[in-house]
């Protein structure tokens, strides 16, 4: 996506951006080295993943995990790692490890 | 009205009459007495401030920064170490356009560890982003912090003012000072609108987001804009407030016995004082000689230092802390006003470090100094050989 790049005259004073959570324009899912692989038939909804997650990259619909957000998950693990039925398995990016 | 007060004092009283509604601050020498007044007056129910007595100076001006950033007016006041422990907030208050204002009771920097006064905690913060006034006297401190309310939250500027006192000769030192009543100072500096109070959750904003270098180098040249709009917007509060007081302020410094003198002398703070009386009596011996105070000494007036230099033959420029491996700060300062054309001769003089008393005799030996000198020498005042 091209993104049009303002002058310094045209940015609000301080640097602020006007307007909430403006972490979600910015799509950070490239960082990733591996990615979370959720198993919808194994994870029992408990949501540990979603309130251990630091980037909100759970999608939740009606109290029940829906998904990933793989345009801000980061891949850092922590949803693996605290899931108590190994509903999730973090895989290398590019096809790299297995 | 006109009392008898210590510097420390004048900035508290001028402070009493702003009322911020935050005041963070750690005890320093020589500044504590500031926070001590202040405290008194939270105490006592004189001021509805919040009054943060944080655990360092660090603290002291991320708490500064938090409460700006929410909308609220700050005041903070420290020296020496405590400025220097203050830096890396400091630079982010000005970055992030937060108009702390805050009092520095100029002292030494360690080591060897000393508390009294130079001017190399000024220094050290000199490229922060901060703007930076000296005051000469209690009343000069007095007057500068209530202007330095209005230009740090000046919508065009937006960025932290420091207001910088002697240490001891004038923080402790009792003077005549004549203050303004409490409404006339409330309603010079009148309310702060800030532009993006964090608190206000009605209009959400992101505050001290990362920068990636495609606009890190834009919003540094958007903060060079606020500096580039502090002169004026400086002489115009100047000029209403000295109005108000019916003392005469008028211009980035103060030229005295300037129009035809021939050598002179460019400094800062308590010294110009003592470099008066020099000059008066010299003056009276018929040698035509003259000083130039600076007050606004960030942003630096180069071009109207330059033309009120201009006639003189020599000119001695004192800095009162050293900017090792190079001449002084202020030195090159008023230089650069003159780079690529012809101008007087410019001497460079290190003075009074760690409080060093400067008497008469020595600025006098400046004045006979400045008959035989040249461009670029830097010479020591008052200093054991």
């Amino acid at each position: 996506m091209a993104v049009e790049l303002k002058s310094w005259k045209e940015l609000p004073v301080g640097g602020v951006i006007p307007g909430g959570a403006t972490p979600e324009l910015n799509k950070t899912g490239s960082w990733r080295a591996k990615r979370p692989v959720w198993n919808a038939e194994k994870c029992i909804h408990c949501l540990q993943c979603w309130l251990h997650c630091p980037d909100d990259s759970f999608f939740l619909k009606a109290q029940k995990i829906t998904g990933i957000d793989y345009d801000h998950c980061k891949g850092c693990g922590v949803c693996a790692a605290i899931c108590p039925v190994g509903a999730i398995e973090m895989v290398p990016e590019r096809g790299g490890g297995r | 009205m006109r009392k008898v007060m210590t510097g420390h004092k004048a900035v508290a009283e001028a402070m009493r009459q702003i009322e911020p509604d935050v005041v963070a601050v750690y005890p320093i020498t020589p500044q504590s007495e500031i926070a001590e007044y202040y405290a008194e007056y939270v105490h006592n129910g004189i001021v509805k401030t919040e009054l943060i007595p944080v655990e360092s100076e660090h603290s002291a001006m991320s708490a500064c920064v938090g409460a700006s950033a929410a909308g609220a007016r700050v005041i903070t006041a420290t020296a020496s170490q405590g400025l220097a422990l203050m830096v890396e907030v400091l630079y982010i208050a000005a970055g992030l356009r937060l108009p702390i204002v805050m009092a520095l009771a100029n002292r030494s920097l360690s080591a060897p560890i000393n508390i009294h006064c130079d001017h190399s905690d000024a220094y050290l913060a000199r490229d922060s982003g901060a703007i930076q006034i000296f005051a000469e006297s209690a009343q000069e401190a007095y007057d500068y912090m209530i202007i330095a309310q209005k230009l740090a939250e000046n919508a065009r500027v937006r960025l932290p003012v420091i207001v910088n006192l002697d240490g001891f000769t004038l923080t402790h030192s009792s003077q005549v000072v004549e203050t303004l009543p409490d409404e006339a100072v409330k309603d010079f500096v009148g309310e702060y609108d800030p532009p993006y109070p964090l608190l206000d959750v009605d209009k959400p904003v992101t505050w001290g987001a990362f920068a990636m270098p495609d606009y890190y180098f834009e919003l540094k040249r958007a903060q060079q804009a606020g500096m580039e709009a502090a002169p004026e917007a400086f002489l115009e509060i100047q000029k209403a407030y000295s109005e108000l007081c019916g003392r005469p302020y008028k211009g980035f410094f103060e030229a005295y016995k300037l129009d035809d003198a021939e050598r002179v002398i460019v400094v800062m703070g308590s010294t110009a004082g003592t470099a008066k009386a020099v000059v008066d009596e010299l003056r009276a011996k018929g040698e035509r000689v003259g000083l130039l105070k600076v007050w606004l000494w960030r942003p630096f007036p180069r071009a109207e230092i330059a033309e009120a230099l201009a006639g003189a033959k020599a000119v001695a420029v004192m800095d009162r802390a050293i900017s090792f491996g190079n001449l002084g700060a202020l030195y090159l300062d008023v230089v650069s006003g003159f780079a690529g054309r012809p101008g007087p001769t410019f001497v460079n003089y290190i003075y009074g470090l760690g409080g060093r008393d400067i008497p008469m005799e020595h600025i006098a030996q400046v004045f006979e100094g400045l008959k035989d000198a040249e461009t670029g020498e830097l010479r020591y005042l008052g200093l054991r050989e």
